[in-house]
């Protein structure tokens, strides 16, 4: 009867249970799956080869937009109706709110990206697909969304304003997205480290099959970096 | 329980909370009280360890709130000015909520907090569309449901109407009997009613503690009395009244127009006296007149109420 629920999962799930009760969430979802699943179709039978390699070419840069609109609100709507005394009061540390907060939002991503498994099942239908790559898309989009969520949360614990928090997080997220396209413009020596910091270039390396411990380990610190952040953001405003 | 030491909070070059200490001892009933802006709100949020002091520190049981803060958050119960709550969530959930993050998993605990804070009816509403009462009740719950041995309500009767406040005091009168109580609010006759002790805060000091029996004892005896003559100058009155045991002062003011029996316009001498301790002045008042030969046209008195002595402490001798 008294099982005990660590904070941050409370947390987790009262979030969760407030995405599925709000129209953002829904519009959002909606929006993206229109999004891909044109971007899908339209090229799938033009391209006529069953694979999901245009899907993932272009996810960067719609998680770029749709996550942090997912994200904008956790900690801006707290911080401007005042909730946030009421949470950061129970005994709870910034770091469970964080991470709650973090958990809810992966989540709430990764279960966007389940209607998408009909692209999958089409190409199977249709075709015979290399399963490699499309394992390590969507692994690579998770990693993706937790990045993404990471930034976003970020932006939105430096605001009340929803709508800077999604510009903050939407600027971080498709420089990041894109800065690998941009390469060329680069003198050759910056280039290595450019491409190292950009989230597309690592995403569409997973998003080959090829699972490689420099790919995750930049996922594991964009994330942990900017959840960090987030904390350091939070500590700041309790502080003289 | 409650040490607060030499705290001191400033927002930019503004200071909130200017070095202000007490302490608040297991059981009582302690009201902040203060005029809007006065720094109670950020004295409480120091308590409840959701602002950290810049400078002096607050410790309750010993334990710094900045160290350990998790262990000590669990000991308060808080419930935040206006009661800003999720208003997404209906209630029921949202107490299931709080007992979850508290580490209650008892859905009898949740049934009991909601009896006792009068929510019955409305659990399966959702938060954002209650009234203004319900909210606060849904506050208190929130506040209560872990059985805090620290409740610490900021403006619990704020916003509220008249039967609401009463049955908002009646609850915090009634669960204060087992716990220490921290109210914050501008209405003294609420403080009056509910607290053991009054703390008065005044542009981020404290200018008055003490027990509210003895607020009201200190500084409650101080009346003025207001008297209008003819027959004398401001002068010749000042001097006779000034002779009278337990008047503190005299200060002549202006005088009634009137029209006197034999038809003529006169303007009436007229003057305030402050009265200091117990004894009435009313009848060497009224044996001066006598003896004097002028004639009384008017003599009231009027007891200082706690409304005076709150308006002349927290005004702090900018007038005057």
């Amino acid at each position: 009867m008294s099982r005990q629920h660590s904070v941050w999962s409370v947390i987790a799930r009262r979030e969760l249970a407030a995405y599925f009760a709000s129209p953002v969430a829904y519009i959002v979802t909606g929006l993206f799956l229109a999004f891909s699943g044109f971007l899908f179709f339209s090229t799938f039978f033009l391209v006529n080869r069953a694979e999901l390699r245009n899907f993932f070419g272009i996810l960067p840069v719609m998680f770029a937009f749709f996550v942090p609109a997912l994200t904008m609100r956790l900690f801006s709507e707290e911080t401007r109706s005042g909730s946030l005394e009421t949470l950061m009061t129970l005994p709870v540390s910034s770091a469970d709110a964080v991470f709650g907060k973090f958990v809810s939002a992966f989540s709430f991503t990764a279960a966007m990206l389940v209607p998408t498994f009909v692209y999958a099942g089409t190409a199977f239908f249709l075709g015979d697909p290399d399963v490699g790559p499309m394992i390590g898309g969507y692994l690579g989009a998770l990693f993706l969304a937790a990045g993404f969520s990471a930034i976003g949360l970020f932006a939105s614990s430096l605001t009340k304003n929803q709508i800077v928090a999604f510009f903050i997080a939407f600027a971080i997220c498709i420089l990041l997205a894109l800065i690998d396209s941009f390469l060329v413009i680069f003198p050759a020596r910056v280039v290595g480290p450019l491409e190292f910091l950009s989230a597309g270039y690592h995403f569409q390396s997973i998003a080959r099959g090829i699972l490689d411990t420099r790919d995750l380990l930049y996922f594991a610190s964009l994330t942990a970096f900017f959840l960090g952040l987030t904390v350091k953001a939070l500590d700041a405003r309790r502080a003289a | 329980m409650i040490e607060v030491e030499r705290v001191s909070r400033s927002f930019g070059s503004f200071t909130a909370v200017d070095d202000v200490s007490f302490s608040i001892r297991k059981g009582e009933i302690v009201g902040l009280l203060g005029p809007n802006g006065a720094g109670k709100t950020t004295t409480m949020r120091m308590i409840t360890g959701f602002l950290d002091p810049s400078a002096g520190k607050v410790t309750i049981d010993g334990m710094d709130i900045t160290g350990d803060s998790r262990e000590i958050k669990r000991k308060i119960g808080y419930m935040p000015e206006s009661a800003p709550l999720y208003s997404d969530m209906i209630v029921e959930d949202y107490l299931v909520y709080v007992a979850r993050m508290q580490g209650i998993d008892d859905a009898g605990k949740v049934s009991a907090i909601a009896g006792l804070t009068g929510l019955g009816d409305v659990m399966h509403k959702n938060i954002g569309d209650l009234s203004r009462g319900y909210r606060q009740r849904v506050g208190l719950a929130h506040a209560l449901l872990h059985d805090p041995e620290i409740l610490v309500l900021d403006e619990p009767t704020a916003g509220l109407d008249p039967n609401q406040i009463i049955e908002v005091r009646n609850l915090i009168k009634e669960i204060g009997r087992t716990r220490t109580v921290i109210i914050s609010t501008h209405i003294l006759s609420e403080v009056e009613m509910l607290c053991d002790r009054v703390i008065i805060i005044s542009r981020g000091k404290i200018v008055a503690d003490s027990p509210t029996g003895e607020l009201r004892q200190r500084f409650g005896h101080r009346a003025t009395l207001r008297v209008q003559l003819s027959g004398c100058t401001p002068d010749e009155l000042g001097k006779a009244a000034s002779s009278i045991g337990g008047v503190a002062a005299f200060t002549a003011e202006e005088g009634d127009e009137t029209v006197s029996t034999d038809g003529t316009k006169c303007v009436l001498t007229a003057g305030v006296l402050s009265i200091e301790g117990e004894r009435d002045v009313r009848p060497d008042v009224f044996s001066l007149v006598k003896d004097r030969g002028w004639i009384l046209y008017e003599m009231s008195i009027r007891s200082n109420s706690l409304e005076d002595v709150f308006r002349s402490l927290t005004t702090g001798g900018e007038e005057s």
